[in-house]
């Protein structure tokens, strides 16, 4: 009998696939946990500066975003280049931002409302009067818990 | 022809070969729309809306750590021209006054940092100068807290040995309203 008898003759066995519906949804669950659906398109440009004292937000239900940034190339000719206010879906005013935060504040369970935070995620290249007038809006409004959205600084 | 019984039916398998398919279309789904989103950033908290400013040329000049940044990005710290690079060292050194220098805060607890900008400062530039001042806290926190506790200091530590070291040096900014020169 030779050692290198011809392979060729046999069948070669099928690899079993029998646990690869397995190892999918695996993935699948993984990628179902981490997944925020993102429920607004971003209709201004946000780089976020770099910083190094960070913390996490916690809840995602507790937080609500208001993005700062020069509109993206698609609304320029509509909304000129100069730094907006986006809330939800749309570009708005500083004078909407008590209905809005209202709006998410119902949404909320009543014990769970004092740790409702502002997440605000500006352009680093934006200059401090719009966001100053933000803060402003945000205390009348009290809502005082305000996260500066900001990237972690590479070493 | 004989009449299969119905165990016999439900022995026979439903056919899972197009699981996978189903699950990787799934899959390809979720892969598409995840964002793995950073959600971290610098968490403030600003003080209660008041029509009155507040005054701080009432205080002692010496625990007033003031910082202006102009619309040029600059950095005026107490009437010096600083880069932000130097300034977490020189907070902490006005912080904690390690050789009792009479220009310093005459202790933590006293001291108050003023942050004053313009309309025209950047953003980026803003936040950093915020990430300083907070970074400078931060590590006077954790020393006392290695001198205390022999852990450094975070957000797990019991809420009672947070509050002792917040209570020895406490996290005083008061933000004046910007001046408005550079805003185009």
């Amino acid at each position: 009998m030779s050692k290198f008898a011809k392979k060729r003759g046999k069948a070669s066995p099928a690899i079993s696939t029998a646990s690869l519906p397995d190892i999918v949804f695996m993935l699948l669950f993984f990628f179902m946990v981490v997944t925020v659906l993102r429920d607004s398109e971003l209709m201004v440009k946000v780089q976020t500066p770099f910083a190094s004292e960070l913390t996490k937000l916690e809840e995602k239900s507790l937080v609500n975003y208001l993005y700062v940034g020069k509109p993206v190339k698609k609304y320029q000719q509509v909304y000129g280049t100069k730094p907006r206010l986006q809330l939800g879906d749309k570009f708005a005013s500083l004078a909407e931002i008590p209905l809005f935060l209202e709006r998410h504040k119902v949404k909320v369970p009543e014990p769970k409302r004092p740790k409702i935070t502002s997440s605000l995620r500006v352009d680093g290249e934006v200059t401090m009067g719009i966001v100053q007038d933000i803060k402003t809006e945000l205390r009348k409004s009290n809502q005082l818990k305000v996260n500066y959205s900001a990237k972690k600084k590479p070493d | 022809m004989a009449k299969t019984s119905s165990r016999d039916r439900m022995s026979s398998e439903i056919n899972a070969g197009s699981m996978a398919d189903i699950a990787f279309l799934l899959l390809i789904f979720f892969l598409v729309t995840t964002t793995i989103v950073e959600d971290k950033g610098i968490t403030v908290k600003l003080p209660v809306w008041s029509e009155e400013e507040p005054d701080i040329t009432k205080l002692n000049k010496r625990n007033v750590y003031s910082v202006l940044v102009n619309a040029q990005n600059q950095l005026l710290v107490r009437g010096e021209l600083m880069r932000v690079e130097d300034l977490k060292d020189n907070a902490k050194e006005f912080i904690a006054n390690p050789y009792n220098r009479p220009d310093l805060a005459e202790k933590p607890t006293k001291a108050i940092i003023s942050l004053k900008n313009d309309r025209g400062t950047e953003y980026g530039t803003y936040l950093s100068v915020y990430n300083e001042l907070k970074a400078a806290y931060n590590e006077l926190w954790s020393e006392l807290s290695m001198r205390k506790f022999g852990v450094p200091y975070s957000d797990d530590l019991p809420l009672a040995w947070r509050k002792d070291i917040r209570d020895e040096i406490p996290f005083v900014i008061s933000e004046a309203e910007p001046t408005n020169f550079g805003e185009e």
